[in-house]
C-alpha cells in the first residue's frame, strides 16, 4: 500500500487537512467491534433494568434497600416470601432460559443459514416437551429424570429432522421440522387428554412454557448445565464466522463438518435443558438471533442473542403477569402471541432466499 | 413427485397402454366401495367391546345398543373424513402445492381460534353458533396465509405456503391458549375437542353441519373442471376464456365450507387432507373430475378406520382420530418432502 511507503516517493506534499489513510482504515476496521461492545453494554443495561422491574415492581412493590436486606437474609414479613419464593426465582429462571433459547436459536439459524431453522420451529423444543410430558403423565416420573427425558426427546427429533433432510439444508429441513413438530404436538395433545383435572396446569406448562412456580433446586440444575454448555459453546463457536459461509467454504478454511455438528449438538442441548426447566417458550429461540443480528448491523453475535433472549423472556413474563387484568398468562403464551406476527412479517418481507447464500434479518 | 397437473404421459397413456397402467374406473369404484363398507362395518363392530356381526341388524340382540351408539360416530367420521379429503384435494389443486392440507396451511387453526373466541367472549355453546364463526376463522386464516405467502419475488411457493401456515398456526395456538387460561370451564371441554375426535357427539351435531358440508361438496364437485383448467396455469386458463379469479373464489369458498365445518364438528384434524389426495391420485390419475369424488371416499375411509384403530390400539382408553391421522400423515408428509425437496 502506498501509504506505508512514506513521503519521499511522492513529489506533491500531502494536503494537511486530509485524514491519515491508515487511521481511517484502522477506525473502519474497529468500528464493528466497538459497535458490538456498545451493543452488549446497552443490552446488559436493558437486562438489568428488566430484571429489576420484574423483581421490584408489579402488584407488590419492593424498595431497593428492602431488596438488599432480603438478599442479606433478613426476614421482612410478607416481602421476604414474595421475593425469595416467587419473584426472584421467576426472574432468575427467565434470564437463564432466555439465554439458553437465545444462544441455541442463534446457533441453529447461523449454522443452517436460515432464519426459520430455529429449534422451536423445527420441532426440537416440542420434542423435549413431548418426551417430558409423556414420562410425567403416563409413567409418573418426577425430578431430574424428566429433564433427562426432555433432552432425549430433543435429540431424537433433531436426529430425525437431520435424517429426513439429508444433506439438504434450507427449506427441506425446515419443512421436515414442521412435520415433526406437528407430530410432537399431537403426542402432547394425546397426553393432555389422558391426565386428570389436577394435572392440567402442570401439563399446560409443557404446552406453552412458563417460568412460574419453579423450585430453586431446578434453577440450580439449569444454571449448572449452562455453566458447562455456554463456555463449551463459546469455544466451539470460534469458527462460527467460517461456518456461516457454507459447508464447502468452511471446509476450505479448515472448519470441518465435525465442528459444525458439535456446535449444533450444543444448540440442541441448550434448548433441551431450557425446555426441561420452563417448557417450550414459543419463538424466543426464533426471535433472539435475528433481533441481535439486526442490532449488530447484520453481523451474527451469540452474546447479544443471549442477552436479547433473556430480555424477551423477562419482559414477556412481566407482561403476562401484569398486562392483562386479573389474568396470569404464562410467558410462552405472550411470546407466542407476539412472536408469530413477527415471523409472518419476516415471511411477507420475502428475504427468504433461504438455502442460497446469506439471508437478511 | 406425483403430478398435480396432467402430464404428457398421462394424456398419451389415457386410453390404456403404457407401462404403469392405472386400474380402470370400475375397479377403482369397486375398491372404494368395498373399502368404505369394510371401514364402516369395522367401526360398528370393533371397540372396547367386540360385537358379533349378527347384532348389527338384529334389533333384539343384546349387543344392538352398542352398535347404535357406534353408529353416530361412524356417520360423523364418514362426513368429516369426506369433507377433509375433498378439502385437501381442492387445496392441492388450487394452490398447485403438493403439501397443501387444511391443517398445515392454518385453516383449522383459524377455525379453532374463532370458535374459542366465541366460547370465551360470547359464551356460545351450540353448534349452530359455532359454524358461522368457524367459517369466518377458516376464511380469514386461509386468506392470510395465502396473501402473506404470495408476497415477495417468487410468489406462493409450496415451501412458503407451508411455513406461513405453520407460523400462523403457532401464533393462533398461543392466542387460543391465552383465552383458555382465562376461562377454566371452557378449558375442560376444549382439551378433548382440540385433539380432533368423532367420539361422543350426537346426531344433532352432524345434522347442524350437514347442509354446509353438502353445499361445499356440491360446489367442489361442480368446480372439478375449473380446477382442471386452472391446473394449466393462469395464462392458459385465461386464454381459454376462464375468469380465473372468480373460479378461484368458488373453489376457496368450497374449501372454507368443508374445512370449517369439519373443524367445528370434530376439532382440528390435520394430515387427512394431505395424505388422501396423494394416494387417490396414484389410483385414478390427476383429473379432478375423478380425483375429487375419490378423495371424498378416501377421506371417509381413512377417518373411520383411524377412529376404529384408535379405539383398540392402546387400551383401556382411546386414541383420538386426530392423533391417529398424524401417525399416518407425518411419514407421508416427510416422504413427500424428501421427494419434492430434490428440486430445492
Amino acid at each position: 500500500m502506498t501509504v506505508t511507503l512514506g513521503r519521499p516517493l511522492t513529489t506533491e506534499p500531502p494536503t494537511p487537512s486530509a485524514p491519515d489513510a491508515l487511521d481511517v482504515v484502522r477506525r473502519a476496521r474497529r468500528a464493528p467491534v466497538r459497535h458490538h461492545r456498545r451493543l452488549l453494554a446497552g443490552l446488559a443495561v436493558a437486562l438489568v433494568g428488566a430484571f429489576a422491574a420484574r423483581v421490584l415492581l408489579g402488584d407488590y412493590t419492593v424498595t431497593v434497600p428492602d431488596f438488599v436486606r432480603i438478599l442479606g437474609g433478613e426476614q421482612i414479613p410478607g416481602a421476604t416470601y414474595i421475593v425469595m419464593e416467587s419473584k426472584l426465582p421467576r426472574a432468575v429462571l427467565a434470564v437463564l432460559v432466555g439465554v439458553a433459547f437465545g444462544v441455541g436459536g442463534a446457533i441453529f439459524q447461523t449454522t443452517l443459514r436460515n432464519p426459520l431453522a430455529s429449534p422451536d420451529i423445527v420441532g426440537i423444543s416440542l420434542g423435549a416437551s413431548a418426551a417430558a410430558i409423556t414420562v410425567i403423565a403416563l409413567a409418573g416420573w418426577t425430578g431430574w429424570p424428566v429433564s433427562a427425558a426432555a433432552i432425549v426427546g430433543a435429540l431424537a427429533v433433531a436426529l430425525a429432522v437431520r435424517a429426513v433432510a439429508g444433506d439438504h439444508g434450507g427449506f427441506r429441513l425446515v419443512l421436515a421440522g414442521i412435520g415433526l413438530a406437528a407430530a410432537m404436538q399431537s403426542v402432547i395433545q394425546y397426553v393432555f387428554t389422558r391426565v386428570d383435572e389436577y394435572d392440567v396446569q402442570l401439563v399446560l406448562r409443557w404446552l406453552t412454557g412458563s417460568v412460574n412456580g419453579v423450585a430453586w433446586q431446578a434453577i440450580g440444575l439449569l444454571a449448572l448445565a449452562l455453566a458447562v454448555l455456554l463456555p463449551a459453546t463459546g469455544w466451539v463457536a470460534r469458527s462460527l464466522r467460517a461456518t456461516e459461509l457454507g459447508d464447502d467454504t468452511a471446509a476450505g478454511l479448515g472448519v470441518g463438518r465435525g465442528r459444525t455438528d458439535l456446535l449444533m449438538l450444543l444448540g440442541v442441548l441448550l434448548v433441551a435443558v431450557a425446555v426441561a426447566a420452563a417448557g417450550p417458550v414459543a419463538f424466543v429461540a426464533f426471535l433472539s438471533g435475528p433481533i441481535a443480528r439486526a442490532l449488530n448491523r447484520g453481523r451474527t453475535t451469540l452474546p447479544a442473542a443471549a442477552l436479547v433472549g433473556a430480555v424477551i423472556v423477562l419482559v414477556g413474563d412481566y407482561a403476562g403477569a401484569y398486562a392483562f387484568a386479573d389474568l396470569n398468562l404464562p410467558v410462552g403464551v405472550v411470546t407466542g402471541a407476539f412472536g408469530a406476527p413477527f415471523l409472518l412479517w419476516l415471511l411477507a418481507r420475502g428475504p427468504l432466499r433461504g438455502h442460497r447464500g446469506r439471508r437478511a434479518a | 413427485m406425483t403430478a398435480l397437473v396432467p402430464t404428457r404421459d398421462d394424456v398419451s397413456r389415457a386410453p390404456g397402454g403404457g407401462q404403469r397402467r392405472r386400474p380402470a374406473l370400475p375397479a377403482s369404484v369397486a375398491i372404494s366401495i368395498v373399502a368404505l363398507a369394510g371401514a364402516g362395518a369395522l367401526s360398528l363392530l370393533v371397540g372396547a367391546r367386540a360385537v358379533p356381526l349378527a347384532a348389527v341388524w338384529d334389533a333384539a340382540h343384546p349387543m344392538h345398543a352398542v352398535v347404535e351408539a357406534r353408529l353416530d360416530r361412524t356417520l360423523l367420521g364418514l362426513a368429516v373424513g369426506a369433507a377433509l379429503g375433498l378439502a385437501g384435494a381442492l387445496m392441492q389443486g388450487l394452490t398447485r402445492n403438493p403439501l397443501a392440507d387444511p391443517g398445515i396451511l392454518g385453516v383449522n387453526a383459524g377455525a379453532t381460534f374463532a370458535m374459542v373466541v366465541g366460547m370465551t367472549a360470547f359464551g356460545f355453546s351450540g353448534m349452530g353458533q359455532f359454524l358461522p364463526l368457524a367459517f369466518v376463522g377458516a376464511a380469514v386464516a386461509a386468506a392470510a396465509v395465502h396473501g402473506i405467502a404470495s408476497l415477495g419475488r417468487d410468489g406462493a411457493t409450496p415451501m412458503k405456503l407451508a411455513i406461513t401456515g405453520a407460523a400462523l398456526s403457532a401464533g393462533l395456538a398461543s392466542w387460543t391458549t391465552g383465552l383458555l387460561l382465562a376461562d377454566r370451564k371452557t378449558m375442560e371441554s376444549f382439551r378433548f375437542w382440540q385433539v380432533g375426535t368423532v367420539a361422543g357427539r350426537g346426531t344433532d351435531v352432524l345434522l347442524a353441519g350437514l347442509p354446509f358440508l353438502i353445499l361445499g361438496a356440491v360446489l367442489a364437485l361442480a368446480g372439478a373442471r375449473l380446477l382442471n383448467t386452472l391446473a394449466l396455469g393462469d395464462d392458459l386458463a385465461r386464454g381459454l376464456g376462464r375468469r380465473t379469479t372468480r373460479d378461484r373464489l368458488v373453489i376457496a369458498l368450497a374449501i372454507v365450507l368443508l374445512a370449517g365445518t369439519a373443524t367445528a364438528l370434530a376439532g382440528p384434524i390435520a394430515f387427512v387432507g394431505l395424505v388422501v389426495p396423494h394416494v387417490v391420485r396414484a389410483l385414478v390419475g390427476p383429473d379432478h373430475r375423478r380425483l375429487l369424488p375419490f378423495s371424498m371416499l378416501g377421506g371417509a375411509v381413512l377417518v373411520v378406520l383411524a377412529d376404529t384403530v384408535g379405539r383398540v390400539v392402546l387400551p383401556p382408553s382411546e386414541v383420538q382420530v386426530g392423533i391417529m391421522a398424524a401417525v399416518v400423515g407425518v411419514p407421508v408428509f416427510l416422504a413427500l418432502i424428501r421427494r419434492t425437496g430434490r428440486a430445492l
